[in-house]
């Protein structure tokens, strides 16, 4: 059901450079897979790092792993991939023009991914507490790989960089919710929310990879 | 804005420093860059006249070995970072791109402001480092030597951060506009080479920027908190800083010099009034440039204890570059043969490319021979080649695209005759100031040495003499160009007869939106009446 208020909506206006709506759509979509492409080249980098520190210090990762809580990642995973879920319904509702139903799926999604960053926490601030730091702050018990740090600052660099990109995608969700109470979106026009779908499958794809690194192998 | 806005000169729909400084018009853009990217190619040029004046003796002249160091690595960053990297397709890119294509601007014309904003915000911090200290890692930033908390280093390294940012967008940019806003009948194969060498680079700015970003990144962290990933000392490796940094570095240099391989197509084609041989060649030699450009970072790493079997793949793709690179020489030569050739300034600058391109890419084929590689290693050969490439093809490019389309930009035209004595004097003073080099680094004469052998001198002194024969030549070309400023505006619509949308549609300066309407393309950019059949 469209809201009661879709009266009040304004049809979204084409950009002055474009002909028409479709090209308008078509470069927005197409640029955003290029900035996800580029994001992909950014973490892929950062993987490959982590997979060499793996091969270079195996134990400082087997015994940095053993400090990590696999259920809590596995927790986060399933946080994280129910907002696929439902921004992927938001997307597909916005193009049934059903109003309603898409603010209702981009909090859903909202509320998963504060919720993620809520688990985050909890899990730096055991860290914290055990001294499982980067560099020289590293001051945890019982390891015997020299390199251990290594594992925890490099848990850090990631991990930090994609809830960085949690943050983002949570300020992308919100700006769609102040369009949706603007502008009607239809199966021609849905580009905001489009453009966070896109935006949040890259960071559900780069967790999919993460987890196992982090938490899994080793 | 009113309607009649639309039709007139984009230069005096609005006026005043904040229509420039809020604009999104694509030109002006272009011309906000072109005007900061001269700057800093002084600024950096500067920085190599002083430290070659200081090696006119091996002893101390006037700069200490720690200032030396400090000019080096500032003049390095400046011209990659801040010059060559965004120079063509942030100033000619921009202005042209839509214009060749028939686009009213390009796909997201708020995001070219915002790389724009980015581009300033990272030279600011680097001037910031200017005067935080002397950086002194050179400009490719190795682990340990960028690792030492030094201030001017980590402002150096945020600056080349946003700066990536920037490339990345503006590439983004350039990619979504050639394959969504091209004008009706302006198909693949009718796009200007020009259009084929941006995308071609955007392609590498998209895809090797970000892997530079997650670099500059991890040293940041790592000069904070010590993770331990790159140093050494804490049980990282270096040797893998080096393989993130060439990874994007070895595509950067592409992304320096493909842009010119573009504009080398678009002059000789013009002012030989005859159409491009081998067009589609010349078009995937580009992509091909830049998918091997991809696979070739190792060559940098030779001596850098990389494995034998690693060494002897990089150089077996190395020499592949040569092949699209040799296809666009040749078929320039081609396209010259039988040719009208007009020797108009932009036209010197074309054959300057010819001529510095077919030594600085002959040079890198010896490089990527293994064994001479340990030999020329780290010596002024490598030093010669790369400016060759950077200075010698890309910079001539630059600077000859900038006089083919100051007259569509200003609606002025230049004093030809100065204009022509300058590129000479540029091309005398740039290949004496490199071509020495050759030979010095050839009998091993070590790069960013303060001191040296007392037999290098003459060498030294050859190099030196022609860095100020270049600077000469490059004021003047500066000056003639800015002196027509105050002239009357005169540039015809297509002052050199050339055939693509730029001269034959659109006006001399363009209306604000490029078109006064959607032009329809029926012929390629090359299609000259004078051709024989």
């Amino acid at each position: 059901m469209s809201t009661a208020t879709a009266g009040s909506l304004q049809e979204h206006e084409v950009a002055h450079h474009f002909e028409d709506l479709e090209q308008e759509f078509e470069s927005h979509r197409f640029g955003m897979w290029l900035f996800m492409a580029s994001e992909i080249m950014m973490f892929g980098a950062l993987l490959t790092g982590g997979l060499f520190l793996l091969y270079l210090h195996p134990d400082a990762f087997a015994q940095g792993r053993a400090h990590l809580d696999w259920r809590l990642g596995a927790l986060n995973t399933f946080f994280l991939l129910t907002s696929g879920f439902t921004m992927a319904r938001a997307a597909a509702f916005a193009q049934k023009a059903e109003q309603g139903k898409v603010r209702t799926n981009l909090l859903l999604s909202l509320a998963l991914a504060a919720g993620f960053l809520v688990v985050k926490c909890i899990e730096y601030k055991a860290k914290f507490h055990h001294g499982l730091l980067p560099g020289n702050a590293f001051h945890g018990a019982g390891f015997t790989s020299p390199h251990a740090h290594i594992f925890f600052g490099y848990y850090f660099v990631t991990t930090g960089l994609h809830a960085l990109h949690v943050l983002v995608g949570m300020g992308l969700m919100i700006w769609c919710l102040k369009v949706s109470n603007r502008v009607r979106f239809t199966r021609a026009y849905y580009t905001p929310v489009e453009m966070a779908g896109i935006y949040w499958a890259l960071v559900d794809l780069v967790w999919i990879f993460l987890f196992p690194l982090l938490y899994l192998v080793g | 804005m009113t309607a009649h806005a639309e039709n007139i000169n984009y230069l005096k729909t609005t006026r005043g420093l904040k229509s420039w400084l809020t604009t999104v018009d694509h030109k002006r853009i272009g011309l906000m860059y072109l005007a900061s990217i001269l700057v800093f190619f002084i600024t950096g040029g500067l920085y190599a006249m002083l430290f070659r004046l200081e090696l006119w003796s091996p002893e101390k002249n006037f700069l200490t070995p720690d200032q030396y160091n400090n000019f080096f690595t500032l003049h390095g960053v400046i011209m990659v970072f801040l010059v060559v990297v965004p120079g063509i397709p942030g100033a000619l890119g921009n202005f042209v791109l839509p214009l060749q294509i028939g686009a009213k601007d390009l796909a997201f014309p708020k995001l070219n402001l915002t790389s724009l904003y980015l581009y300033w915000i990272g030279a600011a911090l680097a001037i910031i480092s200017l005067f935080a200290g002397h950086a002194d890692s050179g400009w490719t930033f190795y682990a340990p030597y960028s690792l030492s908390k030094n201030p001017a280093v980590l402002w150096m390294l945020t600056a080349a951060f946003i700066l990536g940012f920037s490339s990345i967008l503006t590439g983004l940019n350039f990619i979504v506009t050639i394959h969504k806003m091209r004008a009706p009948g302006m198909t693949w194969f009718r796009m200007p080479l020009f259009i084929w060498a941006l995308y071609a680079t955007a392609i590498m700015q998209v895809f090797a920027t970000p892997v530079l970003g997650i670099t500059l990144i991890l040293l940041l962290v790592e000069n904070f908190f010590h993770i331990g990933i790159f140093d050494p000392a804490l049980g990282g490796d270096p040797i893998l800083m080096q393989h993130f940094f060439w990874f994007y570095s070895h595509p950067a240099v592409y992304i320096i010099v493909v842009p010119g391989f573009g504009i080398a197509s678009e002059l000789i084609s013009a002012f030989s009034k005859r159409e491009i041989f081998g067009y589609k060649f010349i078009a995937y030699s580009s992509v091909a440039i830049t998918i091997i450009g991809f696979l070739v970072w190792g060559h940098h790493m030779f001596v850098a204890g990389q494995s034998e079997v690693a060494d002897t793949i990089f150089s077996f793709l190395t020499f592949f570059t040569a092949i699209p690179s040799a296809i666009k020489v040749f078929n320039w030569t081609t396209t010259l043969y039988k040719g009208s050739i007009s020797l108009q300034t932009p036209m010197l600058y074309g054959l300057q490319i010819l001529f510095n391109f077919t030594i600085g890419g002959l040079t890198g084929i010896i490089l990527a021979i293994l064994s001479v590689d340990i030999h020329l290693h780290d010596t002024y050969f490598v030093v010669s080649h790369f400016h060759y490439v950077a200075m010698g093809t890309t910079m001539i490019a630059f600077i000859g695209g900038v006089h083919y389309w100051w007259p569509k930009m200003t609606g002025k035209m230049f004093n030809e005759f100065w204009g022509r004595l300058a590129s000479i004097l540029v091309f005398i003073g740039f290949n004496t100031t490199f071509f020495v080099q050759l030979i010095m680094g050839s009998q091993g004469s070590p790069r960013r040495y303060y001191h040296y052998l007392k037999e290098f001198q003459i060498y030294h002194q050859i190099s030196t003499t022609g860095i100020l024969i270049l600077a000469t030549g490059l004021f003047m070309a500066l000056i003639n160009l800015l002196l027509s400023l105050r002239g009357p505006s005169n540039a015809p619509q297509n002052p050199w007869g050339a055939r693509t949308l730029e001269w034959e549609v659109a006006e001399t300066p363009p209306v604000l939106f490029n078109f006064k309407e959607t032009p329809v393309v029926t012929h390629g950019p090359y299609e000259f009446a004078t051709e024989k059949s």
